[in-house]
């Protein structure tokens, strides 16, 4: 299985000529360490910072920051929490580029120490350093540090910011570790650390119920996700007797028959793993609800790196799911269906949150569906792009939450920051924040030339492509339903842009002064995340597309860089769909070539925006408080959320406690320990009856006597 | 440090001095006056720990059998030997022992408030006790120290504890020696078929593996060392008394029951069940009740404990449900099970005697056991929440703590022999959640809304002391598990060959022609 890695490294460097220089990581390891060294310090200023809290709760007031000299447990995060990001994300740069420049076969596998090893079995600590980890690490540290800066400005005033910089910091260190860890056990502890990370932060401002109950809520799904994982992994070491990544992957197509149930078997828990982490059906209810979290917690956490893991993690193991074609039908269908109905829900919702969160549920559905029709590099492209342009929806929500939140304080006024409701003409107010979050919303509507149009097209293409092939119907409605997403999206995002920014503004005569755009520290992370959501389609132009108006007729410099760069990771995987299944088609179910669709989909797009643009205008909404609850079936069953919630608490949640109640108080308590108990009853009664006897009256003791010795002759007399 | 070692002599004595140091510390104690009776106990099992801590060094990693072995006629009549060793097994069980009782009896100091000199006394003795089990290589001797071991749990439950100290305490007295009763005629049986076989009496511990038995009598054992042990462990069904036990006993009792006491029923299934009993461990529905239970417990306990209004019960329950863990990872007889049962073991002592001394804590705190009592103590005890969380977490099971490694082996071990039961297991990751996050939220997130809530304070230097060697175990062993691994693993490997070779021994001695010829030979497999 040499061969495609060794066409690639020649494909790379693009001559025959080139040079082959080994890729040699630089300093990998510092990756890790500088946010784990983050958390380490902004932990210790936490411990130190809650403690001084804790003496004026104890002694019955509310520590308040205060307002121009803040403690050095305040001013110390601003500069280590980014900081940190900072030094990841130049390292991960320096070896990007060194990587540019070298060939290699095979991942570069770099081991720190031996972690859990017995004699059968071994997994060392150990980082993998090839393509997609590159890729990877970049999104997460580059738009990581963007989104620690925006921080900065955006939690200040929170009496617990060490504690939540030490949280971030802790997160970025296990995203990494899940990206680049070299063996599944690696993964799985950046996949439970990101977890804890999430609960940690989602429940951040744990002193309302709420949010605490929601961290509880994601732990808690997550962890129905992560027995997945466990058992695939079980699966994998029965087959393979190890579990890193390399000498499994190398192994699989020789050693698991193609589409045998063990495979299949392997990629299904697989799924349920990343079901479980990239909020999929029909584990998506946690991720609307860990909106709970501060604003760019859900920003990096919620939609730009974590919840891709799942998405990551089908990529990282794509020989599997190739050889696995159920496998891959059943995460494509999922990842169908999850973007559809999740887009159904978004277009209901009045919580800016809580549009974003559905959305980004539904994109995530995206990216399952491009990496289970077989096109990984479009499902990574993707997540890449999505990342740019949802960070960027999300810190500008939390711009405008902000803002809001900031009126609303000054007049005392009890609204919902959050709730579009109450918003209405902000293009004024906030026009940096403005115009950003046009440029993201054109991104993620698929407009053309906007970064989320090339990701996003290249899905629904692979998508009716993989028509071609066993299934055929099945994918004709996955392509069907990508298409009927794909305008939803574009409505349920003009139509949060048009009841925040545009017509009147709802917030209130006396608040509306107050409405301020946030400082630089908050708006330039946004300015650079709408450059790149603009920009970061380029990087993979389709070959197809490339000479056509929609490639700029060849004036882009990296048309299929991306797919060339991820060759080596999923080649194989490629290879074996193409010999078992056959070549992607060249046009769409309906006919038509990739320019048309593509043509066809941006114009789709710029009409819904037009429509949608009018149409919401013409609206007449009024603050939340004098709102009702929308009236209609449609309607309120969307704005409900299908009432799923409510469905797994009467289905599965409430039978789970009313169950251990049972086993509490009638198995346990009442049979288990009662038979304990009546045994120890039943002794005493034996020694009481026993004692009776024991009367110390001497007629008694003959009258007893002379019982026994009747009863003794009439039993030998018979 | 291992030529400070020899210089010292230190495998000579070590063995020796660790299980008779305790009691002149005892000895010490009852001597000295009353007021300083806790500084006593607490420097006297420091000192134990300090000089337990050579052995990480005096142990040679790679040897199966035992070290620093010596033995000395006891009561030459009945062929009872003071025997001691330890190999990879015992060893951790000795230094978990060691390092969690002063733990425990700092964590006492301001907890027990009466009769003082008679307490520390009877932790030390209790400290004698259970290393006297972990170091025996004599039946008998075993069993005197398995024995002595109830007396000053039954006591420190039965005097120092809650309400209903004396349910309990009795409870726990009788269920445990009835228990054990039965290993006693199991022992004997073994005593009296070793002395027809081998010639001469022997409770000898590797004389008496020498022994060959049907497989009849093989279960027959079997089942009266299993009951002894799975009581200990305890395994459902018969854990009833261990939530009593946990809630009315003082925290430096529940702290020593959940560290160190259940230990002594896993250790056993390994010790004794695995290499006496080959055939019987082997035997198809023996493994299926033993691995049924388990799993039953995990899933069980994990249920009742979701429920539970009381936070130490709460715990208690969670004990069944880890150890559930070790019983399949054990009878899985893979060395991943195995060796990942062990984990289980150190990994469950560390974290549960932890969480024991924290909620001892809030108990002197706020003198309430109830979840519902506490809330938002987060905002007026941060440091004390952040060892809570760590410890939670930790006995959940979140990879990078001492909890996962043992949890993933013993499941991938048990996978490895029986899936299904491994797969039905690992729904025990989801309910160790569903247990544990409740709890954490309603103590200590959550709105401040109770008034006396508001004062509680944070942790005391004294118990700072306690739980940062407690939190920086769990993280280490997390981290960097392989020097425990690596100690551990010939011993384990050395009993699953001989659970091995006992199958083939089996198979001969079960076709009945050859069963004189081994009877008149029978250190010939050895």
């Amino acid at each position: 299985m040499n061969p495609p890695f060794a066409i690639l490294a020649i494909v790379q460097e693009g001559s025959e000529t080139a040079v082959e220089i080994a890729f040699e990581p630089f300093l990998p390891g510092l990756i890790l360490l500088f946010p784990l060294l983050g958390f380490l310090v902004n932990g210790a200023l936490a411990l130190v910072s809650g403690k001084r809290a804790a003496d004026v709760a104890r002694a019955g007031g509310e520590w308040t920051l205060p307002e121009n000299d803040r403690p050095s447990t305040h001013i110390l995060p601003s500069l280590v929490g980014p900081g940190v990001l900072f030094a990841a994300f130049a390292i991960v740069a320096a070896n990007f580029l060194r990587m540019q420049g070298a060939g290699f076969e095979s991942p570069v596998v770099v081991t720190y120490w031996s972690w859990i090893v017995t004699s059968t079995f071994e997994a060392a600590a150990s980082l993998q350093l090839d393509q997609l980890s590159m890729v990877m690490m970049l999104v997460v540290t580059g738009v990581g540090f963007l989104i620690h800066v925006f921080s900065v400005g955006y939690m200040k005033d929170d009496p617990s910011y060490p504690r939540y910089f030490a949280y971030l910091n802790l997160f970025v260190f296990f995203m990494l570790v899940l990206v680049s860890g070299a063996s599944f056990p690696i993964m799985f502890v950046g996949w439970e650390g990101v977890g804890l990370c999430s609960y940690l932060l989602i429940g951040f401002w744990f002193k309302d119920r709420e949010n605490a109950d929601a961290g509880k809520k994601a732990f808690i799904v997550n962890r129905i996700g992560d027995v997945g994982f466990l058992i695939a992994m079980f699966l994998l070491y029965n087959k393979f007797h190890t579990l890193d990544f390399g000498p499994v992957f190398a192994s699989a197509p020789d050693t698991l028959i193609y589409g045998g149930s063990l495979v299949t078997a392997v990629t299904l828990f697989l799924l349920l793993g990343a079901v479980g982490k990239s909020a999929q059906i029909p584990l998506y209810v946690w991720l609307p609800d860990a909106m709970a979290g501060p604003t760019p917690v859900s920003a990096l956490i919620h939609a730009a790196t974590m919840v891709t893991a799942g998405v990551y993690m089908v990529t990282r193991t794509s020989v599997l799911f190739a050889l696995a074609p159920v496998g891959g039908l059943v995460v494509a269908g999922i990842g169908a269906l999850t973007a559809l109905f999740a887009a159904t829900i978004a277009l209901a919702q009045y919580d800016i949150k809580k549009v974003l969160a559905y959305s980004t549920v539904s994109q995530l559905g995206y990216m399952f569906l491009g990496v289970g029709v077989g096109a990984y590099t479009a499902g990574v492209f993707h997540l890449m792009t999505h990342a740019f342009f949802k960070a960027l929806l999300f810190l500008g929500s939390g711009a405008v939450i902000y803002s809001i939140h900031h009126a609303l304080h000054h007049t005392h006024k009890d609204w919902d920051a959050q709730d579009m409701r109450n918003m209405g003409g902000l293009r004024k107010h906030l026009p940096v924040t403005c115009v950003t979050m046009w440029v993201a919303t054109l991104a993620i509507a698929g407009i053309w030339p906007f970064a989320g149009f090339f990701s996003k097209d290249e899905i629904i293409w692979y998508a009716g492509a993989a028509a071609e092939g066993p299934h055929t119907a099945w994918y004709v409605l996955f392509w069907a339903m990508s298409l009927v997403t794909a305008m939803m999206t574009a409505f349920y995002m003009t139509r949060m842009m048009i009841m925040t920014f545009h017509g009147e503004n709802r917030t209130g005569e006396a608040e509306r002064k107050h409405l301020h755009e946030p400082p630089p520290t908050m708006t330039v992370p946004l300015i650079v995340l709408a450059v790149l959501s603009l920009l970061g389609g380029w990087i993979n132009v389709p070959e197809a597309l490339k000479q056509s108006w929609i490639g700029m007729f060849g004036a882009l410099p990296m048309s299929e860089w991306l797919h060339h760069w991820l060759e080596p990771v999923v080649g194989m995987a490629v290879e074996i769909r193409a010999d078992h299944v056959g070549e992607f088609a060249k046009s769409a179910p309906l006919g038509g070539g990739e320019v048309v669709w593509a043509g066809l989909s941006t114009l789709m797009a710029i009409a819904v925006v037009v429509a949608s643009v009018a149409f919401v205008r013409k609206w007449v909404i009024l603050p939340a408080t004098e709102s009702a609850e929308p009236a209609g079936g449609v309607r309120r069953l969307l704005y409900r959320k299908w009432c799923v919630d409510e469905l797994y608490d009467r289905v599965v949640v409430r039978p789970i406690v009313a169950g251990s109640r049972f086993l509490w108080k009638v198995v346990d308590a009442g049979i288990v320990d009662g038979l304990v108990n009546v045994t120890g009853s039943l002794s005493r009664a034996f020694g009481f009856v026993g004692s009776m006897f024991q009367t110390g009256a001497v007629n008694t003791y003959a009258f007893i006597l002379t019982a026994g010795v009747v009863l003794i002759l009439w039993a030998v007399a018979l | 440090m291992q030529v400070l070692l020899d210089a010292l002599g230190y495998g000579d004595w070590i063995l020796h001095a660790l299980l008779w140091l305790p009691l002149v510390g005892l000895g010490l104690v009852l001597w000295g006056p009353e007021e300083r009776a806790k500084g006593l106990a607490f420097a006297w099992s420091a000192g134990v720990f300090v000089l337990s801590l050579g052995l990480w060094w005096a142990f040679e990693p790679g040897v199966a059998g035992f070290q620093l072995a010596s033995s000395a006629p006891w009561i030459t009549g009945w062929g009872v030997s003071y025997a001691l060793g330890v190999d990879g097994i015992s060893l951790f069980m000795v230094l978990l022992t060691t390092f969690t009782t002063p733990l425990a009896i700092l964590g006492s100091f301001s907890y027990i408030r009466k009769k003082e000199r008679g307490f520390y006394a009877l932790m030390l003795l209790l400290e004698t006790g259970v290393l006297g089990v972990f170091l025996s290589l004599d039946l008998f001797l075993f069993y005197v120290f398995f024995e002595l071991t109830l007396v000053p749990m039954y006591f420190i439950v039965g005097v120092w504890g809650g309400e209903r100290r004396i349910y309990a305490a009795v409870k726990f007295f009788l269920y445990t020696a009835l228990g054990s009763l039965l290993m006693l005629v199991a022992i004997l049986y073994l005593y009296f078929q070793g002395r027809s076989q081998l010639g001469a009496g022997t409770f000898a511990y590797m004389d008496l593996l020498q022994v060959t038995l049907t497989l009849k009598e093989q279960i027959w054992l079997f089942a009266a060392f299993a009951l002894a042990f799975s009581i200990k462990v305890p395994l459902f069904p018969v854990h009833t008394w261990l939530p009593d036990a946990h809630v009315e006993a003082p925290t430096a009792g529940s702290v020593v029951l959940a560290a160190i006491l259940l230990k002594m029923g896993t250790y056993g299934f390994i010790r004794f069940l695995l290499p006496f009993f080959p055939g019987a461990v082997q035997h198809e529905t023996i493994v299926m009740v033993m691995m049924g239970l388990g799993v039953t417990g995990i899933l069980y306990a994990a249920w009742v404990a979701a429920v539970q209004p009381d936070a130490k019960k709460l715990v208690a329950y969670t004990s069944v449900s880890h150890m559930g863990f070790v019983v399949i990872g054990v009878f899985a007889l893979t060395v991943n099970g195995l060796q990942g049962g062990m984990m289980v073991m150190i990994s469950h002592g560390v974290s549960t005697g932890a969480l024991f001394l924290l909620l001892g804590m809030l108990y002197e705190r706020r003198h309430t056991r109830l979840i519902e009592d506490f809330g938002g103590l987060a905002a007026v005890a941060p440091w004390l929440t952040t060892a809570f969380v760590v410890t939670a977490l930790t006995s959940i099971g979140l990879p990078g703590t001492s909890g996962f490694v043992g949890e993933f082996l013993a499941l991938l071990g048990t996978f490895e022999t029986h899936p299904w039961m491994a797969g039905i297991a690992s729904l025990g990751v989801i309910f160790a959640a569903y247990y544990m996050l409740p709890m954490v939220q309603r103590m200590f997130f959550n709105g401040l809304v109770r008034k006396e809530n508001r004062g509680v304070p944070d942790l005391s230097r004294r118990e700072l002391a306690i739980m940062v060697p407690l939190v920086a175990l769990m993280i280490w062993i997390g981290v960097q598990p392989a020097p425990f691994l690596r100690r551990m693993e010939p011993s384990i490997e050395a009993v699953l060959e001989r659970v091995e070779s006992g199958r083939s021994a089996q198979v001969r001695l079960d076709e009945r022609n050859p069963a004189p010829e081994l009877a008149a030979q029978p250190a010939a497999g050895l």
